[in-house]
């Protein structure tokens, strides 16, 4: 178990420095200059020549690699270009916002997936296997950005029931940070409700072919103790690694989301930082973005191979 | 189904929890972008300006007939030569931080937006050599050359005054906390999501500030935007969508606030650097023949439901400096195919058409492709965003440009920049000789009917070489509530809150 | 753009040993659940209007009428027309184009560096793996979104780079499953033979390795397909994709979220069109996993 714990560990690092190489080659190969974006409607050369000596623009890439590698190893992520404010209070403000999003998204996306996956399972075959199929499809089949309008218009602009925008924090008031939340969440959460839907189907059609089911049948318990008790407990081990994965994925997807909902949380974030060429804030959240999903990773395979011994090697 | 019971509970949930009754009352604006920092020297960005005119008095300000009017100065004389200012401030005001504003607070607000290493108002204040404070309510700015539009630059970010203490503490980070003399001062400020200001016991003016709150919230969904106003989430909005406009005056809750702005939306055509030497850099007649193609009318029509206004010139037609010897021309399309037959130019043109993102510059992309196509230009539309056009505009990798300015109040802050030969933003590569003087002319003195006699022979060139197709000029549109008592719209699109009400 | 990824059953799929051709069996199984056979008639419908749009669609698709806009659907125009008088039906028909190519084309180029990659690692195994499943796992931890915009920016904007874009951000995923399928299959008895005998790699690979991989590859084409379908829009939606006036889902999205109120149905058959092709692909991804399931062969 240490040892691939261990192994694993180690991987980490080659993964971390191709991914900071990636984040870092794409976002100095798009076109533009950030000195230009900086300066906006007001384009003075000495000045962009200044904010380019500044950030280290005109050096070599590989130079320009290295002054963003010495600070991120010793903690600090450069700052903004465009606010001046440092990277790490960026993450720091808003992952309280992304994660509270993403935790409601897994959880709308659980209570519609898991049901779902059971449905399709028990009765495979049937009407219901289909329709519960294609229940869990419908979020992954409808483009994020356009349910969100959508929803907006229905729940906000017809029925004024929920806020079409903006963000109120737990702490403030609860009920407006839910009220805040839930069509983006549902919206989120809607996309991902077909992985939990298949794995869920996939893993109880596994175990109720099992040996163990049938030994299980064979002592006489009844076929609903069964299939509840039994598959299901079984079935539920790789939806819980699963939403650890997805809860990465949460993490920095919610891009077109957080942008139409107005959500400044990290795929805002990241997006707007892409248009207006701030390079640091890309790199520095995509990078604290990938650690997390990385690791994330790195904890649902323990537990996967925690509960399957045969799976170390 | 329990997302349905979830959405209902929380409903319920928010409506019970009542009504809290408001002792303060707060105004929530709602903006188009987040803005960038909040430092009146190192601000470039038009939502910026706007959060400005909550906490940073400027020197002087403007009324809705452009004229200068006194906010922390009081009045100005010009020395016979044109090249000595002499400012009289206003007596007894305070920063937000308590500290007094005085000449010396003048002299370093000036000297800071000149000399700060990355300050964008250095070529706004490039004439000026020195300020020298006469006495403690008196400064005087020295030029190197007279500079006409001097004092309406003071009207804008070179004019706004920031608190020396706290400049000195914060260095560049001063946008961060930002201190000036204004109706608010800053509370706090979370990245895309708000901005918060507070009413300021400093302030010279406080008896006419009756809201206690302001929240400056950046939605850049311009339906979202609406949304929310409609719903309450917002008592105010810039940029309300010219579609939307029928929406909100059918809505006996909302308010809609208009002036017609001070810059301009055109085609901006490649004449000195197109690398590629088409058809549409060599020859005036075909520029003008691609002029004569477009409906103005019919554009502002289809985009914009005829709201906006359309032009032909770098001023508005409702300007005191619009030339009205050039007025707007209609469609003429067998004119312009009998111009581009004169300059020996075979159909179809292929002509590169920048246009940077944006929904509404896209539909009026496609509607001049539409138009222009007639007479025999294939504008191929390559959508492209904003800071790749920047760059490439700038580099002159385009033939043509969608692109418009904000606008400044003096016409010369129109026109010097793009047509002087090799000034920072002239992307086309226009250059003319007898254009340069003129500009330079027309700065040298501030006799009105002599400037507009100049920019009249500027006129006449720019429109005949045509390095920038006029098209429209947008209305600034501001939707706010009913609620709202008190707002006016002024041309150069800031949302001014002394005087504003909320019932 | 959703990760798409397989449950265990699939990636532990038992290896076959001589290659049987269960195609004609997992084709039966297939038709034979109602929803794939729905989503593969939906696929067919839209790839024949793709194919004869020019004699199905009523109108040019970028004929612009200024008389005629943001008209409400009526008898001459059956979906209504834009804000630039365009009729609506005949740029989804046309647009039907944008979109299959988009989940086609990007999806080809993905499998035809993800596949080779993916044998390439799993097969060899050693500092080849490491490297190439290292750069993978880095891939994968990015927002798949803002990597494909940063490359269509990079690439500029147009429907070719945009699916190139996709299809670069869409690899990953194909190394990984390519590569695990390898992994299995290559301690199996009749490989070693193939290796004692002398067949080169290359051969290993492509005739016995391969085969193995396809019913896996399948199911995930068809749900990749769906997700890039769904990133081109997203693409064309922030202008990154086809440029106007050439008509594609996305884009017709993009220009009715201005009129949601007064023009609804701008948005409408868009989003309706998107919806029902992606849905189908994964209707037809989800059946062929059934079909293909070894336990029902």
């Amino acid at each position: 178990m240490l040892s691939f714990l261990g192994r694993r560990l180690l991987q980490m690092i080659p993964t971390l420095f191709f991914v900071s190489v990636l984040i870092f080659s794409l976002q100095q190969l798009l076109p533009g200059d950030p000195a230009l974006v900086m300066a906006g409607e007001e384009r003075d050369p000495e000045i962009i020549a200044r904010i380019r000596a500044e950030y280290h623009f005109d050096e070599p890439l590989p130079i320009q690699y290295i002054y963003w590698m010495k600070g991120v190893l010793t903690g600090d992520l450069g700052e903004s270009l465009r606010i001046k404010v440092p990277v790490l209070d960026l993450i720091r403000q808003k992952l309280p916002v992304t994660l509270q999003l993403a935790t409601m998204a897994i959880i709308i996306s659980l209570l519609i997936g898991i049901p779902a996956g059971i449905i399709s399972a028990v009765k495979k075959g049937t009407a219901w296997d289909y329709g519960a199929n294609a229940f869990a499809l419908w979020g992954i089949s409808t483009p994020n950005f356009w349910l969100g309008i959508m929803l907006i218009f229905i729940f906000s602009i017809q029925l004024g029931w929920l806020p079409a925008s903006g963000y109120v924090s737990l702490r403030e008031d609860w009920q407006a940070s839910l009220a805040s939340t839930i069509l983006p969440a549902f919206v989120l959460g809607n996309a991902i409700a077909a992985i939990f839907m298949r794995h869920t189907r996939s893993a109880m059609l596994e175990v109720m072919e099992s040996d163990y089911i049938r030994t299980a049948r064979a002592k006489g318990a009844s076929e609903r103790k069964v299939i509840l008790a039994h598959a299901l407990r079984n079935a539920l081990t790789p939806v819980i690694t699963l939403g650890a994965l997805e809860l990465g994925t949460l993490l920095s997807g919610a891009v077109l989301t957080e942008q139409i909902f107005s959500i400044p949380g990290f795929g805002k974030l990241i997006v707007d930082a892409v248009f207006n060429r701030d390079y640091a804030v890309v790199q520095g959240v995509v990078l604290v973005t990938a650690t997390t999903y990385i690791t994330l990773n790195l904890i649902a395979d323990i537990l996967y191979v925690m509960v399957n011994p045969r799976l170390r090697n | 189904m329990k997302i349905r019971t979830l959405t209902g509970v929380t409903a319920a949930l928010l409506l019970l929890s009542g009504v809290q009754a408001m002792a303060q009352t707060t105004l929530k604006i709602g903006l188009a972008e987040d803005p960038d920092i909040l430092d009146p020297s190192l601000g470039r960005s038009y939502v910026g300006r706007i959060v400005f005119a909550s906490f940073c008095d400027k020197l002087f300000d403007i009324d809705e007939k452009l004229n200068v009017v006194p906010q922390l100065a009081l009045s100005y004389t010009t020395g016979d030569d044109g090249k000595e200012v002499a400012i009289k401030l206003r007596p007894n005001v305070k920063f937000n931080d308590g500290e007094p504003f005085d000449a010396e607070a003048a002299k370093f607000s000036l000297d800071r937006h000149v000399t700060l290493p990355t300050s964008f108002r250095k070529p706004e204040l490039a004439a000026l050599e020195r300020v020298e404070v006469v006495d403690p309510l008196t400064i005087k700015l020295v030029l190197k050359q007279p500079f006409s539009p001097l004092i309406s630059q003071l009207t804008d970010r070179a004019g706004m005054m920031v608190s020396p203490k706290a400049a000195k503490e914060a260095g560049d980070k001063f946008g961060l906390k930002p201190v000036c003399v204004g109706p608010y001062k800053f509370v706090e400020r979370v990245p895309q999501d708000r901005i918060v200001f507070e009413k300021s016991q400093d302030y010279w003016n406080k008896d006419n500030v009756f809201i206690d709150k302001i929240i400056y919230l950046p939605i850049v969904d311009a339906t979202v935007r609406l949304a929310n106003l409609k719903s309450g989430g917002l008592d105010l909005l810039e940029r309300l969508l010219a579609t939307d406009i029928k929406d909100v005056r059918s809505d006996s809750r909302l308010k809609l606030s208009t002036a017609l702005e001070l810059g301009y939306q055109g085609v901006t055509l490649n004449v000195g650097n197109d690398k590629a030497k088409g058809p549409m850099s060599q020859s005036a007649k075909v520029r003008e023949a691609f002029d004569l193609s477009i409906d103005r009318a019919a554009l502002n029509q289809v985009v914009f439901n005829g709201e906006f206004v359309p032009g032909n010139q770098w001023i508005n037609p409702e300007h005191p400096y619009y030339q009205k010897k050039y007025p707007v021309q209609g469609r003429d399309v067998a004119k312009a195919k009998a111009l581009l037959k004169e300059a020996g130019v075979t159909t179809p043109i292929t002509v590169d058409f920048m246009v940077p993102k944006g929904a509404e510059t896209e539909a009026v992309a496609q509607v001049i492709q539409s138009m222009t196509a007639e007479t025999g230009f294939d504008m191929k539309i390559r959508l492209t965003e904003f800071a790749t056009s920047l760059k490439q505009g700038e580099a002159g990798e385009y033939q043509a440009y969608l692109i418009g300015w904000s606008g400044r109040t003096d016409p010369d802050g129109n026109s010097y920049i793009f047509f002087k030969t090799k000034a920072p933003q002239n992307n086309t590569g226009f250059s003319d000789a007898e254009a340069d003087k003129l500009l330079d002319d027309a700065r040298l003195t501030s006799e009105a009917p002599t400037r507009k006699a100049i920019y009249e022979k500027l006129a006449g060139i720019i429109l005949r070489e045509r390095p920038i197709v006029y098209i429209y000029h947008r209305r600034i549109l501001i939707a706010h509530t009913a609620k709202l008592e008190g707002y006016k719209q002024m041309p150069d699109g800031l949302v001014r809150v002394m005087g504003l009400k909320l019932k | 753009m959703s990760d798409a990824t397989l449950p265990a059953n699939i990636t532990a799929a038992k290896p076959v040993g001589r290659f049987e051709s269960p195609a004609g069996r997992a084709l039966q199984n297939l038709l034979e659940r109602p929803s794939a056979v729905i989503g593969l008639a939906i696929i067919l419908l839209f790839a024949l209007m793709a194919i004869f749009a020019p004699y199905v669609a009523p109108y040019d698709p970028i004929a612009t009428s200024w008389s005629l806009v943001r008209k409400a659907p009526s008898s001459s125009h059956w979906f209504g027309t834009d804000d630039l008088g365009r009729d609506i039906m005949s740029r989804i028909i046309f647009g039907t184009r944008a979109s299959l190519l988009a989940g086609v084309i990007s999806i080809s180029i993905a499998i035809s560096i993800g596949v080779p990659l993916g044998l390439l690692a799993g097969y060899r195994g050693g500092f080849i793996d490491a490297l190439i499943s290292r750069i993978t796992d880095a891939m994968l931890a990015c927002p798949a979104l803002i990597l494909a915009i940063a490359l269509a920016a990079f690439l500029g904007p147009s429907l070719t780079n945009a699916m190139i874009a996709i299809g670069i951000t869409a690899t990953p995923i194909f190394i990984r499953l390519t590569r695990g399928q390898a992994i299995n299959v290559k301690v199996e008895n009749y490989i070693e033979a193939a290796e004692a005998i002398g067949n080169s790699s290359v051969r290993i690979a492509l005739r016995h390795v391969l085969p193995n991989v396809i019913p896996a590859l399948l199911v995930q084409i068809t749900l990749s397909i769906a997700a890039a379908i769904i990133a081109e829009a997203a693409l064309s939606f922030l202008g990154l994709g086809q440029q106007p006036p050439a008509p594609s889902w996305g884009s017709m999205l993009n220009s009715a979220q201005r009129f949601l109120v007064s023009a609804p149905w701008m948005a409408f058959w868009p989003g309706l069109s998107i919806f029902l092709i992606v849905m189908s692909f994964n209707l037809l991804g989800d059946g062929l996993r059934d079909a293909l399931d070894p336990r029902e062969q």
